[in-house]
């Protein structure tokens, strides 16, 4: 075949296909070569110069991920003259680290701090860092950056720019001064960052973090007068057992549970009861938006209706297309609508003082930190939700605390409004509040269940970056006769780059939607930034497959059966959509744009 | 072995894109390829090859760039050509865009030359008068027209993919190869980049023959080069030699025959001591570059060194590991040897660090900062650590 080519790697012959890189041919043969600067999910950098290889014939060595193999060669990774320059190249990158890996958030996952480990690094070759160079930035509720541990790969570079299509980060300077920076060198609080923490999943080192909200969780449990109330997301239910030795794609919902319970939080609740309160809301607001555009021609309507309840994507929305602003949908994200609901109709039914009460989100997400501190975020009088707190900090919680997790029993959420139904469940990956609307949608308007095997609406399920589905809605119940015939067009973009694509599109005109369904976080949720690292595209297809599979056990699928929620509507909403709803469930946002003003007005 | 007047001397203009036009592209690069030359900027590639490789490719729009962005410390020569022989070099472009087959060609200008950025449009825009660039050029089936951009500073954008990224609108940062310029270079496409001398030379090859140029020179280096000589020299300046001239036969010339060392291709290049004053100046030995410059008996090597790794600290682009830190580490050595503070083993740990770099670093920036410190340092080692 043509578009093989004959390589020996190490002595061994293979053939492989033409193109592939040396780090990707060496794979395939079962020969490790080492990396720093590569990442599966970013473009090639070339930079860290730790995977190079020695090409027999080229006076230098090369960097085996980005060397393509278009001719034959003979390659060689082992060899005194490659394991003498990595070991430099290593020692050159511990000479520019400051920071001791006892103090470091990243300790025990850090790949600088394993590779030393792999090459035997006893000693710093070249004189180390013995003060810090950089103030740390605290600005922002999410994201916490440390300069002083970048060891300069620009992975968080190429997440921000070509991963996310972001640009809060930037390189500025040259040579030994070189620095990555927010844009114009601002607080990262100040600049167009969304807080998606995609750069925190991929940075090698402890440079970037998330804020960690843990040490005042521990002071609130302990404090007797407070009533600590947790609710879990599905994302980090099905990815914390990779912080506890479990393969990716394991649910440790109910051994999760009774940790929870034995660290002293008061109730432990699951955010998938509000997910089923949202797409009772955002499906009514849905249909609502429909009948006033094209029933009522009311031009001030907008569709399609975006989703709103990832908080990454509401300001990447806000700072790129504050235009569109009116397409969002108004309700707001299942960890904000519980904790207006916990501060009011919990506290209320539970006899407890809502001043006490403290809420505590565990999200797979960084932006929910920022979220949570968002002012309009209030509605029940208080801060809503007091804290959100990322899969990692929370495995960090749970190991201080002494709780071996594997060694928990099962045990179930508490009552009486925290359980979710199957399509609550499947809000962590992308495509599932699409999937989960329209598990309810087609319900309320045809009285049937969607036509799709098992419930499983598989066109929207999938880790392809833009999704689009249509479905024809036909013998339509009395009230929802004006859909009759009307073919429902919905589609799906997971990470902001997608998303960008097709907003551009809209822009153009060129598509035509009535619902859309955005994620920040490539994979969705569960690829979140405050998820365990690492991430990989197989690591997100675990997670993805745990999430379905626990959808599949679930008894109730779609969020309408949600007998809780009935309840909810019964005892103190009314009716989806109205006063309550609106003062508790629903929000506005915020116009940012992309530039500032500058310091000196 | 004399002074030869080739790129500095009389030219008819026109003349060599007159005969190019006459034969066929692929007749051209033959010619540039029989007369055996490399590229002047430094590194030596040779040229005709390099024209080739763009040639081939299926791609129909194809891109020239001219190298103007002259930074390497004491190289002047590129100022000179594009002060006193614009025509030379705008006539050389014309030339590799008929032979590529390019309508379009720009002359990346270093920012400090700025002021030369008019001087050097008039003579576009006169030699578009004359017909010798513009649309059907000489009443033949061949259109080509040359732009000015504008580096601003950064030496790393003499490389040539840093150079076409800066074109581009982004950071001036070197790219890994392949794929090379000659595949995907300025927007992507084909793009040969030469050096401002290079395609001086062109427009003799094609208007006086390869078997001529090849007269000059030695077997593997052929025709003759600009230095751009200066330091502890009785007479600086621009000369034009023969390559294949000993380092001993050109400090005749410039009369610097009491010199201590001769640092030949500039920072990046090679210090030459006295017992090695006997080799030649060709890319087989001590390859070209464009600079020579000469420290005389009471020079201090160390200050020297100190320098030239001063610029490169200040002008890696902070892309890959060995030369962003690797040069820092070398000037910081350099320091400790200044206070006597810097081992026999700490400098033999700088000198494996060196060779790292030249093995390792991404571009050629890295590649080859460290020779002026492993010279330098084998050179003058009693003088360095016994001060």
């Amino acid at each position: 075949m043509t578009d093989m080519v004959k390589v020996t790697i190490d002595g061994k012959p293979f053939e492989v296909k033409k193109g592939i890189t040396i780090l990707e041919a060496a794979k395939i043969a079962g020969i490790r070569i080492p990396t720093l600067c590569h990442h599966p999910d970013l473009d090639v950098a070339g930079i860290c110069r730790i995977c190079v290889v020695e090409v027999e014939g080229m006076r230098t060595l090369q960097a085996a991920c980005a060397y393509p193999i278009t001719f034959p060669m003979d390659i060689k990774t082992n060899t005194s003259r490659v394991r003498k320059a990595r070991r430099v190249n290593l020692d050159l990158m511990l000479a520019e680290h400051y920071g001791d890996c006892y103090t470091c958030v990243r300790n025990g996952k850090c790949e600088l701090q394993s590779l030393s480990s792999e090459y035997g690094v006893d000693r710093y070759r070249y004189p180390s860092v013995i003060k810090p160079k950089y103030a740390i930035d605290y600005s922002s509720f999410s994201i916490v950056r440390d300069q002083n541990k970048c060891i300069h790969c620009k992975r968080c570079i190429r997440t921000c720019i070509d991963l996310q299509q972001v640009s809060a980060l930037e390189t500025a300077n040259k040579g030994h001064d070189v620095e990555i920076q927010a844009a114009l060198n601002k607080p990262i609080a100040e600049v167009v960052c969304i807080n998606c923490g995609q750069c925190i999943n991929r940075c090698p080192t402890g440079a970037l973090r998330v804020k960690d909200a843990g040490d005042f969780i521990w002071d609130d449990i302990e404090n007797p007068d407070k009533y600590v109330v947790i609710q879990t997301a599905p994302s980090p239910r099905a990815a914390i057992g990779e912080e506890f030795g479990y393969p990716a794609g394991t649910t440790v919902t109910k051994k999760l549970n009774a940790a929870l319970k034995r660290m002293g939080f008061n109730a432990v609740l699951d955010t998938n009861f509000t997910a089923d309160l949202t797409i009772i809301e955002e499906g009514h607001e849905l249909l609502e938006r429909l009948h006033k555009a094209v029933v009522e021609g009311d031009k001030s309507i907008k569709v399609p209706m975006f989703t709103s309840c990832s908080p990454g994507w509401v300001k990447y929305i806000e700072h790129y297309y504050p235009e569109y602003l009116g397409h969002l949908s108004s309700c707001k994200s299942p960890q904000q609508m519980f904790g207006a609901l916990l501060k009011t109709y919990y506290a209320q039914k539970m006899g407890i003082d809502p001043e006490k009460m403290v809420v505590v989100a565990l999200m797979p997400c960084s932006a929910k930190k920022f979220e949570c501190n968002r002012p309009e975020m209030t509605d029940s009088g208080f801060k809503d939700v007091d804290y959100g707190l990322t899969t990692r900090e929370m495995a960090v919680m749970i190991k201080e605390s002494g709780i071996h997790l594997k060694d928990m029993p099962d045990e179930d959420f508490d009552s009486p409004i925290g359980h979710g139904s199957g399509a609550g469940m499947i809000f962590g990956a992308t495509g599932g509040v699409m999937e989960a609307a329209i598990r309810t949608v087609y319900e309320l308007v045809t009285g049937r269940k969607v036509p799709f095997d098992g419930l499983n609406v598989t066109p929207v399920r999938g880790m392809e970056g833009i999704k689009e589905a249509s479905l024809l809605i036909e013998n339509t119940v009395e009230a929802f006769r004006w859909l009759e015939g009307v073919t429902l067009k919905v589609a799906v973009a997971h990470g902001t780059a997608n998303a960008k694509k097709l907003m551009e599109k809209l822009k153009k005109g060129e598509l035509e939607y009535h619902f859309i369904e955005v994620m920040a976080c490539p994979g969705g949720c569960l690829g979140g930034g405050g998820q365990p690292i690492p991430t990989t595209p197989e690591i997100r297809e675990a997670r993805a497959r745990a999430i379905y599979a626990e959808d599949m056990g679930t008894e109730i699928r779609t969020s309408h059966e949600n007998e809780l929620v009935a309840q909810l509507y019964k005892d103190f909403l009314i009716k989806p959509l109205g006063h309550k709803s609106h003062k508790l469930l629903h929000t506005h946002y915020t116009p940012r744009g992309k530039y500032f003003i500058p310091d000196d007005k | 072995m004399k002074v030869k007047e080739i790129v500095l001397g009389p030219h008819v203009l026109g003349s060599g894109l007159e005969k190019a036009l006459e034969i066929t592209p692929y007749e051209v690069i033959l010619e540039i390829k029989d007369s055996k030359i490399k590229g002047r900027g430094g590194a030596g590639f040779p040229t005709g090859l390099k024209w080739q490789f763009a040639a081939n490719e299926p791609e129909p729009t194809k891109f020239i760039i001219c190298n103007a962005d002259e930074g390497e410390p004491g190289t002047f020569k590129d100022r000179i050509l594009l002060t006193d022989h614009p025509y030379k070099v705008l006539e050389g472009m014309a030339i590799a865009g008929y032979a590529i087959g390019a309508k379009q060609g720009f002359i990346y200008l270093r920012g400090e030359y700025n002021y030369l950025r008019q001087h050097i449009q008039n003579h576009i825009d006169s030699m578009k008068e004359k017909g010798f660039l513009g649309k059907k050029i000489l009443g033949k089936d061949f259109s080509f027209d040359v732009e000015i951009r504008m580096g601003a500073g950064a030496y790393v954008c003499g490389e040539e993919f840093a150079l076409i990224e800066s074109m581009n609108g982004y950071r001036g940062e070197p790219h890994n190869k392949p794929p090379f310029p000659t595949q995907q270079g300025y927007l992507r496409k084909p793009t040969i980049v030469n050096n401002v001398e290079t395609f001086c030379k062109v427009n003799f090859i094609i208007s006086k023959g390869a078997e001529w140029i090849r007269e000059y020179g030695t077997e593997l280096s052929t025709g003759t080069k600009l230095f751009s000589v200066s330091g502890d020299v009785k007479h600086p300046g621009l000369y034009e030699f023969e390559l294949g001239i000993t380092v001993n036969q050109l400090l005749k010339e410039v009369g610097a025959e009491d010199a201590k060392a001769v640092q030949v291709g500039g920072a990046s290049g090679i210090n030459v001591a006295r017992k090695d004053f006997n080799k030649t100046i060709s890319y087989e030995t001590l390859p070209p570059g464009g600079s020579i410059i000469v420290f005389g008996p009471n020079r201090d090597m160390l200050h020297a060194l100190k320098n030239f790794m001063d610029f490169f600290v200040e002008e890696s682009c902070g892309q890959c590991t060995p030369c962003r830190e690797g040069n820092y580490r070398l000037l910081e050595g350099i320091e400790m040897l200044e206070k006597g503070e810097c081992s026999v083993r700490y400098l033999k740990e700088l000198i494996t660090l060196s060779e790292v770099m030249k093995d390792s670093s991404k571009c050629g920036l890295g590649q080859s900062s460290p020779n002026c410190f492993l010279s330098i340092i084998e050179n003058f080692r009693d003088e360095i650590l016994y001060r």
